[in-house]
């Protein structure tokens, strides 16, 4: 009865990365993360996150500094809010972590900003938000402990265009800040425009990883792994039809333009 | 979550599956009734026998049965233990202080605990050979009867079911909020008993606040597609009386008639 969620799997995550894990729905993506703040133990094998080691072995005790510096958003996190104001429900995770009060009133100040909410919310019970201000709130509390990583699960689900864009561009700036961002998503769009390295799970292990660039240009893989490629690889290749030539597809806007601009005027 | 097997169906094919569930659901009621006549070695034996045969003609394999009893285990073991040592005799085997070992005590005992066998082997078929489903929809056509003193049968029908189909859901939303919270640095089971209660705040409050949402996400979806209050519905799955429950109930008046006439043998 007990499958494998994961099998054989070795990779490295680099400190202060954008790295996006893509795959198709049950590829054990989550499972994966969940391992790296020890929410689960590896049967076999063993994870260096740091300096701290986590094998079957580890004990469930002594898991806050790891906890502490490895945060996680999980898919439609709005769903973890309990507190009667937004300020006690951000500064919840921090004074787990034993910051005192004093700092983790600062910190819940600093983040309600961060995510784009205005002080005025620190007082207002969460339970009286819209969803997308819920999830900003969420996404607050886990950033107030000072995270070094950051596990983002879908963190975008659900949001409208706009609110998606923000989240995105948030965390995007929280890598600026020296922090390692691991994100799990089904957009590929979102893979191509924030991430630095780009994994592909498929069946329990990692079949790929590589720059979002080289692995959308490897047609085959995206093929067998049930991925699509980014919005503006889909146009380049409609237009390669129309006698255009990309080297490299393009995976953003911004690459789509100029190689346009270029062959346009290069003509 | 794995070991617990009580509750959980296993699918399958086989005479035991194909009867009518409101006939396994009354069966199973029944035998527990019955079970309480049995009054000697005889008749504890022949239901011994009963049981093993409609184990072995369900074709479910004999240690999902051997795991249903196992989370019984020390309740079992605790009676017994108890029925043995505590049944006061004129004739005790061995004696000590107030502890007194007797035939009586052992036969008692011995009693006791086939009688756990007996009721837990017959619960375990029933859930094992019937969808959740199954028992929410015999359980609504058993209670037909109560209309008559305006029990609201059908209502509490639905709401069996929605309370069945909603409890992997809600096991699933509890892991999650667990993780959740866990990622933010809040310990289950660490600590002493206040503490641990409070651990579970972050988990409860999230979970109603999930199920009042859910609740009405569904009322709504319900109401839109039509649904009123359950009057003058029609059903989709329309439970099948077939020749061979009927057999079935024959066969258990035969269990019946037996068992009595060992009981006074």
């Amino acid at each position: 009865m007990s499958g494998l969620g994961l099998a054989d799997v070795s990779c490295t995550i680099n400190s202060g990365k954008f790295t996006a894990i893509v795959g198709k729905t049950g590829s054990g993506k989550s499972t994966l993360v969940r391992h790296i703040n020890a929410l689960l133990k590896p049967t076999s094998g063993e994870i260096l996150v740091g300096e701290r080691k986590i094998t079957s072995e580890t004990n469930n005790k002594n898991l806050k500094p790891l906890r502490k510096n490895v945060g996680m958003v999980f898919q439609f996190p709005e769903s973890q809010l309990f507190e009667d104001t937004v300020e006690k429900d951000i500064m919840f995770g921090p004074q787990n972590f034993g910051v005192p009060e004093k700092d983790a009133k600062e910190a819940a100040q600093e983040m309600i900003d961060v995510v784009g909410l205005g002080s005025e919310y620190l007082q207002k019970s969460p339970f009286d938000l819209s969803g997308g201000q819920m999830r900003r709130v969420a996404i607050a509390g886990v950033l107030a402990s000072d995270p070094e990583t950051i596990i983002l699960d879908e963190p975008t689900a659900g949001l409208d265009p706009v609110g998606r864009k923000e989240i995105m561009d948030l965390f995007k700036e929280q890598q600026k800040n020296g922090k390692t961002i691991i994100l799990i998503t089904h957009n590929m769009d979102d893979v191509a425009n924030y991430a630095d390295e780009m994994m592909v799970m498929h069946d329990s292990q990692i079949v790929a990883s590589g720059t979002p660039k080289a692995v959308f240009n490897d047609q085959e893989l995206l093929d067998k792994n049930y991925l699509t490629l980014p919005q503006s690889a889909i146009f380049a290749q409609k237009l390669q039809a129309k006698n255009f030539h990309f080297d490299q597809l393009p995976i953003t806007i911004s690459e789509l333009t100029t190689e346009i601009k270029q062959q346009i005027h290069g003509d | 979550m794995d070991k617990l097997i009580i509750g959980r169906y296993l699918p399958g094919d086989s005479l035991i599956y194909r009867l009518d569930p409101r006939v396994k659901f009354l069966i199973t009621f029944y035998f527990i009734g019955i079970v309480f006549l049995a009054n000697n070695v005889a008749s504890y034996a022949f239901l011994m026998v009963f049981v093993l045969f409609a184990v072995l003609v369900s074709k479910v394999n004999f240690i999902f049965f051997i795991k249903g009893l196992r989370p019984m285990f020390w309740l079992i073991l605790f009676t017994v233990v108890l029925q043995a040592f505590f049944t006061p005799s004129n004739h005790p085997i061995w004696h000590w202080s107030f502890l007194t070992l007797s035939k009586e005590g052992l036969v008692i005992a011995t009693y006791i605990f086939m009688r756990f066998i007996l009721i837990i082997f017959i619960s375990t078929l029933l859930t094992l050979t019937t969808t959740p489903i199954e028992i929410s929809d015999s359980i609504e056509s058993i209670l037909k009867p109560l209309r008559v003193i305006k029990f609201p049968v059908t209502q509490v029908a639905l709401m069996l079911s929605i309370a069945l189909r909603f409890v992997p859901l809600l096991i699933d939303e509890t892991t999650k909020i667990m993780d959740a919270q866990r990622a933010r640095g809040v310990d289950f089971g660490e600590g002493g008993l206040i503490k641990r209660i409070k651990a579970f705040v972050p988990i409860l409050i999230p979970l109603f606040v999930s199920s009042f949402s859910i609740a009405y996400d569904l009322a709504i979806a319900m109401e839109s597609r039509g649904y009123k209050d359950g009057q003058g519905r029609s059903k989709y799955r329309v439970l099948q009386w077939s020749m061979r429950d009927n057999w079935t109930i024959v066969f258990m008046a035969g269990v019946t008639i037996i068992l009595l006439f060992l009981r006074s043998y």
